[in-house]
């Protein structure tokens, strides 16, 4: 619990926070951590949102006829439920927030490599969910998030918007991966060898490559959609001459790395939450790492698994089943050297390792059924129905979100210098996990008796399980609230955290709380790898006043 | 056995052999899944007890893994992932490889409907009749938007792909109805796009085909039916209710004056509408019509413009019908005894 070294020769100078005063300085930073800040406000918003268009959702579900809205307006809220959830909170939550805070810390760096394209990538956000948000008041979309065509090209309502936003938040999705990508090649300090590099970087990293390399698809593809819908050129509706399922193969093609960009930064806060919470390093250090580049190398190849009730052939079908596979195999590797890294550790059972413990469970039962749904027979009957809903809420909502609160927890104390209660923070924690699963596990039997993800009205046989996951829903928005509260009540009456509250060895803890602006005054010296519990105790890293 | 796991499972009923395979697929994939899962986080959390901390400065041990870890680490899910895959791909095969012997159906589907086209002519909106025991090949395409084939009974889905034809087949076991669901979002209408499955002993299956091609017997399978039996060739409103019911007019609009997707069409006839670009139109036999032939023209206001245009798909003659039967459909002449539905009483045509 005492400070390192490092920390005490800077405690006393103004931080981040301080260093600057006004709403100029907070729109015109460069500051990576200030960034970090504002997207955490920003995508707070958007994860808002998105429950609050769920929720509405399940309240409809709530009878199998007509609850609250018509079925235009319901196609409208799971459509935006899922762009806002998707291309608003998702993607750019974790590595906009924490990436943005912690990466160049753990690395010793100053900022990252480019930071007025970090500023950028800000208005870029604020910039797609702008024309977004115009799109959802003038009429929104009804097509799902997934835009299939010739629906998305044909249908009334204002698609294009939409479109378009999702485009400029791609695009700043891009930008930000570049920008880790050459942080952590090029500014990594002294002796901060590729094998000394926290595992939220190597996850981070790996999540990087996958947006530099598979959003410029996406935009391609939104972009011939808006076009087809906007001008009526003839690319995916056969109507006019284009072929429909083309439109899927792009999609996809970015949709499903997509998923990863959502889940490898969730698991890179898992690598780091347990090494402190444990007090213990990886075991198996190197197969995390490779595996994070295990899966978005492989999770370029799998995107045909959404098309097995397509009409694609029996062969691809076959190819992408195994590919599938493979990505599962990644993810166990980690879930066991996670596990194995429990055993002789000194575990502290505290807020953010209960949401860590809740992620495994969700990615664990969740991974199983995504290996059923990669065993191509049992996918014909389950594709298109709420197993499939329930297996990524699973998989990636409950994932993401786990993560998102395991993160904001544990790296709260470091970003704004204050703790939090521990009660609320556990009663909040405990609500969402176990309202996810009540609102889950009944999707998965609802798709096992058959029921269509996307419907409106419904067969009466479904609506117990329709009930009881409503319900569940509305434990999730509980916990929410309690977590929402308790978080900002602590940032004006929480106690002074101190620089470690964690008794954490990664490199970040060797700031004060919170960080100086300049992050370091010097250059820091790394002599070895992080996470080191043994006796006697190193300091997790040196600090060297450079000349 | 089978029974039970089905039933813990919530699985519909197995109208198949091949879902009775699937079904045993999904058994032990979903035994040994859940198994492993709960293995693995039972682990997980008894190392959270066991190894908890017990003071402030507790340090740990140094623990690196043997190169025999990572190996089963990998290895172990590889064998159980690819046994799955093993036997989940050649059933997926099965489903995509129809047999030579078997009878062909053409399905078309559309918003918010299914046509079923039989060899020899006859065809049926929503309802796809079937022999039991013999296999049916479905010859799919869609008239607009993609659709998906979804029996949940057959554990059987396929997409319905504009421009192009898909295949699928099955051989149902035994006489029963099942539900047909789209899977495929479509749009307003994409829940209430259901159909029926209904699966028919093979002589009394051959029978109905036999009867079908001569064309006596009338196709009366969307409701609403009407109550007693009544010569269609006599009465121009049955008519008109009847082909309504084929061309699936009512999965959009209602006859009892709750909104739908579509206007009611009760006491639509000679209703002032307000138009959605601002402009009133008397729903005469000229305005009505022409709704049918071109629903984009005038939509009511409050209306998506999302009805399909029906040109050259009704001869004139039966829209003349089903126009007569909107005229009928008028709410002082409606007697509706409390205890049952409403009752239509057609008014005496000139």
């Amino acid at each position: 619990m005492s400070p390192s070294p490092a920390s005490e020769a800077v405690y006393n100078r103004p931080n981040y926070l301080t260093a600057d005063r006004g709403v100029r300085s907070w729109l015109t930073t460069r500051d990576h951590k200030r960034i970090g800040v504002m997207f955490l406000v920003l995508t707070a918003a958007a994860l808002a949102l998105g429950g609050f268009f769920a929720l509405l959702i399940r309240i409809e579900l709530l009878t199998p006829g007509p609850t609250i809205m018509d079925a235009m307006t319901y196609n409208r809220m799971f459509t935006l439920h899922g762009v806002v959830m998707i291309f608003l909170f998702m993607i750019p939550a974790i590595p906009g927030i924490f990436g943005n805070f912690f990466l160049p810390l753990m690395i010793g760096a100053q900022d990252v490599a480019f930071p007025r394209i970090n500023l950028a990538t800000v208005y870029l956000y604020l910039l797609g969910a702008a024309i977004a948000v115009y799109g959802m008041v003038h009429g929104g979309a009804d097509t799902g998030w997934t835009f299939y065509t010739p629906y998305s090209t044909t249908t009334t309502t204002k698609v294009a918007p939409i479109l378009l936003g999702a485009f400029v938040l791609g695009l700043g999705s891009i930008l930000t991966g570049i920008n880790f990508i050459v942080t952590t090649h090029t500014l990594r300090a002294p002796g901060l060898t590729w094998h000394r590099l926290p595992l939220f970087v190597w996850a981070i990293y790996a999540t990087s490559v996958i947006q530099v390399l598979a959003t410029p698809v996406l935009g391609m593809t939104l972009l011939l959609v808006t076009v087809e819908n906007v001008f009526g050129f003839g690319i995916f509706d056969p109507a006019r001459g284009g072929d429909p399922i083309l439109f899927q193969h792009l999609f996809w093609f970015y949709s499903h790395p997509a998923v990863y960009i959502m889940v490898l930064p969730a698991m890179a806060v898992v690598s780091e939450v347990i090494q402190t919470f444990a007090r213990k390093n990886m075991f198996g250090y190197k197969a995390v790492a490779y595996s994070s580049l295990g899966i978005a190398f492989v999770g370029f190849f799998v995107w045909g698994h959404h098309l097995f009730t397509s009409g694609q052939s029996a062969f691809d079908s076959g190819v992408f089943g195994v590919l599938s596979m493979f990505v599962g195999l990644f993810t166990a590797v980690k879930v066991f050297n996670w596990t194995a890294t429990l055993y002789k550790g000194a575990i502290q059972v505290s807020a953010p390792f209960v949401y860590i413990v809740g992620f495994l469970f969700y990615l664990v039962f969740g991974g199983m059924t995504g290996i059923a749904l990669a065993t191509v027979s049992l996918d014909v009957h389950w594709q298109d129905t709420y197993f499939v809903v329930a297996h990524f809420h699973f998989v990636m909502a409950a994932g993401t979100v786990m993560a998102f609160l395991a993160a904001l927890h544990y790296w709260w104390p470091k970003m704004f210098g204050k703790t939090y209660a521990e009660r609320p923070a556990l009663v909040g924690g405990f609500l969402v996990i176990f309202g996810f699963a009540a609102t889950f596990v009944p999707q998965f039997l609802l798709g096992n008796m058959g029921m269509p993800r996307r419907y409106y009205s419904y067969p009466e046989r479904f609506w117990p399980l329709n009930v009881a996951s409503t319900a569940g829903a509305s434990l999730v928005a509980i916990g929410f609230l309690i977590v929402l509260v308790n978080l900002v009540v602590s940032l004006a009456w929480g106690r002074v955290a101190g620089p470690n509250p964690w008794g954490s060895k990664g490199y970040e803890w060797n700031t004060p709380s919170p960080p100086d602006k300049e992050n370091f005054p010097g250059t820091p010296v790394f002599t070895h790898g992080p996470h080191e519990y043994q006796e006697p105790v190193p300091a997790a890293a040196e600090v060297t006043h450079a000349a | 056995m089978n029974e039970l796991l089905r039933q813990l499972l919530f699985l519909p009923e197995q109208g198949t052999a091949y879902a009775r395979s699937v079904d045993q697929l999904h058994y032990f994939i979903v035994l040994t899944t859940m198994i492993g899962a709960a293995a693995v986080f039972t682990t997980l959390v008894a190392f959270v007890i066991v190894y908890r901390r017990r003071h402030a400065a507790q340090t740990t041990p140094h623990v690196e893994p043997k190169p025999i870890h990572e190996v089963l680490f990998v290895g172990v899910p590889l064998v159980l992932f690819l046994t799955w895959f093993a036997i989940g791909f050649p059933q997926y095969v099965e489903l995509q490889t129809p047999p030579k012997d078997a009878m062909d159906v053409y399905v078309q589907g559309k918003k918010w409907m299914w046509k079923f086209a039989y060899p020899g002519g006859p065809n049926s909106t929503d309802v796809l009749r079937v022999p039991a025991g013999r296999p049916v090949r479905l010859l799919m395409t869609s008239r607009d938007v993609i659709h998906s084939f979804y029996v949940p009974a057959f554990r059987l889905k396929q997409d319905v792909v504009p421009g192009r034809y898909t295949q699928t087949w099955f051989r149902a076991t035994a006489p029963g109805r099942h539900q047909l669901f789209c899977a495929e979002f479509c749009g307003t209408g994409h829940s209430a796009m259901l159909g029926e499955v209904v699966v028919m002993p093979a002589a009394e299956f051959d029978a109905w085909l036999a009867d079908q091609r001569r064309g006596v017997v009338a196709a009366q399978d969307s409701a609403p039916v009407p109550s007693e039996d009544i010569d269609v060739r006599t009465s121009l409103v049955e008519q008109g209710r009847r082909l309504a019911a084929e061309y699936g007019c009512f999965k959009c609009h209602t006859v009892d004056g709750t909104q739908h997707i579509g206007p009611s069409w009760l006491d639509l006839y000679e209703r002032r509408e307000r138009l959605d670009g601002g402009k009133t139109v008397v729903a005469d036999e000229g305005y009505l019509t022409r709704s049918i032939m071109d629903p984009r023209a005038d939509v009511v206001a409050g209306f998506q413009p999302v009805m399909p245009t029906f040109q050259g798909r009704i001869p004139a003659p039966e829209v003349a019908a089903i126009v007569e039967f909107m005229k009928s459909l008028r709410t002082d002449v409606v007697r509706a005894p409390p205890s049952q539905g409403p009752v239509y009483v057609p008014v005496p045509s000139k």
